[in-house]
């Protein structure tokens, strides 16, 4: 009796399983997927130095000097070091950087400006960090400011490679060269 | 009146689904136990530092991470400051160099990724910076976390 119906049914697979399937899997998939796109602060180190080369010359006024001490100061000038705040570390910087010649003790010129980095073996490394940040926010701006006068536009909207990012970045080149520790 | 609702047969229709999310279950722990997560085990503990100025690394095919920090013991302590790349730790820093230049050789436009510990002392990461010299991998990259501008 009852099994002629049974026979009679069109065999379907139920679907209602299947967006339980599917919910699983794109949890799954959620877990096990890291999105980690790493961040941080790009710096290119200088070369490894040749035997017997001297280092060149280079003008007092403009090499900006930055120490990081041992207690977390950071000490920074082109003659003399000064302990300097962190946080004005980058309008010191932005300073030195535009200064074109006006202030004898900074630097001639953007492109002759040259970022030493100078580290003591137990200068603190969130310190290190701090300062290395307030550098890069230097050159951000002063390369927004830049961008935004000749194009209009934030430094960040123009592509990557093109024609224009060159020119600013010719404009104020980073050099940041990280000196050799003293042992 | 002349027309009535349609009957449905007696017996339900469909295949019973009550027992789906058991298979589904069965399939996730399948997968969980099968995949292999090319994942570092850390060794040391790294806490970020935070930067506002930081820019992302797109390609991570290209980056390969050093991690310096307190060593994880047993228990929940920390041991002095090591190094660990991929999945070993560094007791000598010169050997970072023949690591890096393996690597180098393998992919020219290596970034090394150094994620340090924020307490850490600098002067481990003088000694790889000077390994890394020497070995030709000069794009480095200090990984931090997004500060909000304006944060201190």
């Amino acid at each position: 009796m009852f099994g002629r119906d049974r026979e009679r049914e069109d065999p379907e697979v139920g679907g209602a399983g299947m967006a339980d399937i599917a919910f699983l899997l794109l949890i799954f998939f959620l877990l096990v997927t890291t999105i980690d796109v790493d961040t941080g602060i790009g710096l290119q180190l200088p070369p490894a130095p040749e035997e017997e080369q001297e280092p060149p010359p280079i003008k007092k006024r403009n090499m900006m000097k930055i120490l990081v001490n041992e207690q977390g100061q950071v000490l920074m000038g082109t003659e003399e070091t000064e302990p300097t705040p962190v946080t004005q570390v980058k309008q010191k910087l932005k300073d030195f950087v535009t200064n074109r010649g006006q202030d004898p003790s900074l630097s001639d010129s953007p492109d002759k400006a040259i970022v030493s980095i100078k580290t003591q073996r137990a200068t603190p490394y969130n310190v290190y960090i701090n300062m290395l940040d307030e550098v890069m926010g230097a050159y951000a701006e002063l390369r927004n400011q830049a961008s935004q006068s000749n194009y209009g536009v934030p430094y960040k909207r123009l592509d990557e490679g093109s024609e224009k990012q060159k020119k600013i970045q010719d404009m104020y080149p980073k050099k940041i060269s990280i000196a050799e520790p003293n042992q | 009146m002349g027309h009535f609702e349609k009957k449905s047969a007696k017996t339900s229709q469909d295949v019973p689904t009550s027992a789906m999310p058991d298979v589904v279950f069965m399939l996730l722990i399948f997968f969980m136990v099968t995949t292999v997560l090319r994942e570092v085990t850390l060794q040391v503990k790294v806490d970020f530092t935070e930067a506002e100025n930081i820019e992302k690394i797109e390609q991570k095919r290209l980056v390969s991470y050093i991690y310096v920090g307190p060593q994880k013991l047993s228990g929940n302590k920390l041991g002095p400051v090591k190094i660990q790349i991929d999945d070993s730790i560094i007791d000598d820093v010169s050997a970072v160099r023949n690591i890096m230049y393996d690597k180098l050789k393998e992919e020219p436009r290596l970034i090394v990724s150094l994620r340090v510990h924020d307490e850490a002392e600098f002067g481990k990461v003088t000694d790889i910076q000077e390994e890394l010299r020497e070995a030709g991998t000069l794009r480095v990259n200090y990984s931090t976390k997004q500060e909000q501008p304006g944060g201190g």
